[in-house]
C-alpha cells in the first residue's frame, strides 16, 4: 500500500462516512412528520405552479462549450509548463503558435457574441 | 508521514502486524485527526468569526452569547441542525437530492489531502498535486448541479445553473494563474513548489516577477468566485433566488453545503499560501524537529488564515455584481489577463532561466509600498470615522 494514491481512497470513504453518520444521527434525533403542503416546492409562499423541469436559456450550454475548449487547453499547457526549463526558446515558440490558434478562436467567439450575457 | 510510520515499524512498535495494515491504520487515523480536530472546528470557527467580523464592519456586535465572545456559536448551530427534520420534497428526485451533499462534502474534504501544513505534515504529497486540486474542486460543481436540478424547484434550478456556469468559467483564470507558478517552480507537487521558495518574502514566488504578482490577485479573485463568495455570490443571492441551490435543503443536509463553503475559504487561503507565499518556510532558527514542525504549522496556518480574513473583509465591504458583469469580468478581462501573465512568465524564464533576484527584491519593495499606502489610507479613514464609533473596535 505504498501507493501515494491510496490515502485518497481512504479519505473519500472517510468523508462519505462522516456525512452518512451525521445524517443518520440527524435522522434519529429529528422530528418526522409529513403533509402534502410540506412536500411542495418553495415558491415564496404562492401555490407552486408546474414543476421545474422547464427549458432554460441556451447561454448556459455555450458557457459549458467554451469551458470545455479552454479547460482542455489548460490541461495541455501543464506538461509544457513542467518541461519548460528543458525546452527553452523552442518550447516558447511552439506553444506561442498553439496559443495563437486559440486566441483566434477566442476572438471569433467574442465577436460572435458568445461571451455576452444578456 | 511515511517516514514516521517506517521509523515506528523499525523500532518494533507493530511486531507481527502486516506492514500494509499499519499504513492503512495510520492513514485512517490521520484522516480522522485532520477532520475531527482541525477541519470541523476550523469551518465552524470561521463561520463565527465571519459573522463577528461582518458585524464589526457594520457597527453591530454579532453573536456573542454562546461561550466566551460567542466562540462556541458554531457548536450550538451544529447541534440545532442535528435536531431538525430532514425534509425531502415530494416532487424531488430523491436519490440525487440525497446524494448531492455527499458529492459536495467529499469534493471539499478531499482537497485537504494535498495541503502541506508542514514539511512532514501532509497526508499525501502527490506528484500531480495542483492538477489533483483542480480536478477535485470540480467535483463540487457536480454536487451543486445535482442539488439544483434534483430539488425540482425553480429557485434551485436557476441557482444551480448559475453556480455551475460561474464555477466552470472562473476555473479557467484560476487554472491559468496556477500555471504561472508551475512555470516558475517547474513542478506540480505542493511540497516541491514550497521547496522552490524561501522563507524570506523576496524568495516567494509572489515576487518572482510582475506577472506572478498579478497572477496572485487573479487567482484570489477567481477562487472567491469559485467558492461562491461575495461579491460573486450570485447563485445564493438571497434577494433574488431565496437561497439558490440549497432552497429545498434543511437540517444537516443544508449544513453540509455551508460547511464545505466555509471550509473552502481556508482551502483557498492554503493554496494561495502554498503557491505564492512560501508555504511553511521558516527562517533557520532551530534544529529541534518537533519545534520546527510546530513553527511551520503556525506560519502556514497564519498565512492561510490571513486570506480567510481578507475574504470576510471583502464580503463585508463590496456589493454583489450582476450576472452579466460577472461573466464578462471572467471572459473578457480575467482570461486574457491570465494568458498575458502566462506568456509573460514564460518569456521571463527564457530571458532569466535562474530567475532575477534583483527584480524579485524590487517587486518585494513595491509590494511593501502598496501595502503601506493601503494601511495609511485605512488609518486616515478610521481617524475620520472616530466620532461615529462609540466603542473601540475589537472582535
Amino acid at each position: 500500500m505504498r501507493d501515494p494514491y491510496f490515502p485518497l481512497l481512504v479519505v473519500f470513504f472517510f468523508a462519505a462516512a462522516i456525512v452518512l453518520s451525521l445524517l443518520l444521527i440527524a435522522h434519529l434525533l429529528g422530528p418526522k412528520s409529513s403533509s402534502p403542503v410540506k412536500g411542495e416546492p418553495f415558491e415564496s409562499g404562492n401555490p407552486p405552479k408546474g414543476d421545474a423541469r422547464i427549458r432554460f436559456p441556451v447561454k448556459f450550454y455555450l458557457v459549458g462549450m467554451l469551458f470545455l475548449i479552454f479547460d482542455i487547453e489548460v490541461v495541455f499547457l501543464y506538461p509544457w509548463a513542467i518541461l519548460f526549463r528543458e525546452l527553452g526558446v523552442f518550447g516558447l515558440i511552439e506553444m506561442g503558435i498553439f496559443l495563437l490558434i486559440l486566441v483566434v478562436g477566442f476572438v471569433y467567439a467574442w465577436k460572435k457574441g458568445a461571451l455576452e450575457w444578456a | 508521514m511515511q517516514q514516521l510510520v517506517d521509523q515506528l515499524i523499525q523500532e518494533g512498535y507493530f511486531e507481527g502486524v502486516p506492514k500494509d495494515f499499519v499504513y492503512t491504520g495510520f492513514m485512517v487515523l490521520v484522516a480522522l485527526l485532520v477532520l475531527s480536530f482541525f477541519v470541523a472546528p476550523l469551518a465552524g470557527i470561521t463561520s463565527w468569526l465571519e459573522r463577528r467580523v461582518w458585524a464589526r464592519i457594520q457597527s453591530r456586535v454579532g453573536p456573542n452569547r454562546v461561550g466566551p465572545q460567542g466562540i462556541l456559536q458554531w457548536l450550538a448551530d451544529g447541534i440545532k441542525n442535528l435536531l431538525k427534520e430532514d425534509i425531502i420534497p415530494t416532487a424531488a428526485d430523491k436519490r440525487l437530492f440525497a446524494l448531492a451533499p455527499y458529492v459536495v462534502f467529499v469534493g471539499f474534504f478531499a482537497t485537504f489531502v494535498v495541503i502541506p501544513f508542514g514539511s512532514q505534515l501532509i497526508v499525501a504529497d502527490l506528484n500531480i498535486g495542483i492538477l489533483y486540486l483542480l480536478a477535485i474542486t470540480s467535483l463540487v460543481v457536480v454536487g451543486i448541479l445535482m442539488a439544483g436540478w434534483s430539488s425540482n424547484n425553480k429557485w434551485s434550478l436557476l441557482g444551480g445553473m448559475r453556480s455551475a456556469a460561474q464555477i466552470v468559467s472562473y476555473e479557467i483564470p484560476a487554472g491559468l494563474a496556477l500555471l504561472t507558478i508551475v512555470f516558475a517552480a517547474g513542478t506540480l507537487s505542493m511540497q516541491g513548489i514550497i521547496k522552490a521558495q524561501g522563507w524570506a518574502p523576496w524568495d516567494w514566488l509572489l515576487f518572482y516577477n510582475p506577472f506572478t504578482f498579478a497572477a496572485f490577485f487573479l487567482y484570489f479573485t477567481a477562487a472567491l468566485a469559485e467558492g461562491n463568495r461575495t461579491p460573486f455570490d450570485i447563485p445564493e443571492a438571497e434577494s433574488e433566488l431565496v437561497a439558490g441551490y440549497v432552497t429545498e435543503y434543511s437540517g444537516m443536509r443544508f449544513l453540509f453545503f455551508f460547511f464545505a463553503e466555509w471550509g473552502n475559504l481556508y482551502v483557498i487561503g492554503a493554496i494561495a499560501t502554498t503557491l505564492f507565499l512560501g508555504g511553511w518556510q521558516i527562517p533557520p532558527i532551530t534544529d529541534h524537529p518537533v519545534l520546527v514542525g510546530i513553527l511551520q504549522f503556525i506560519v502556514f496556518f497564519l498565512k492561510a488564515y490571513l486570506w480567510v480574513f481578507v475574504a470576510m473583509w471583502v464580503r463585508g465591504t463590496l456589493p454583489r455584481v450582476r450576472v452579466d458583469q460577472l461573466m464578462s469580468l471572467c471572459w473578457k478581462y480575467m482570461v486574457p489577463l491570465s494568458f498575458i501573465c502566462l506568456l509573460g512568465t514564460a518569456a521571463w524564464m527564457v530571458i532569466w532561466p535562474q530567475g532575477n533576484r534583483v527584480a524579485s527584491f524590487v517587486m518585494f519593495l513595491i509590494g511593501v509600498a502598496i501595502l503601506g499606502l493601503f494601511f495609511r489610507r485605512v488609518r486616515f479613514q478610521i481617524r475620520h470615522a472616530q466620532p461615529v464609533l462609540y466603542w473601540k473596535p475589537y472582535i
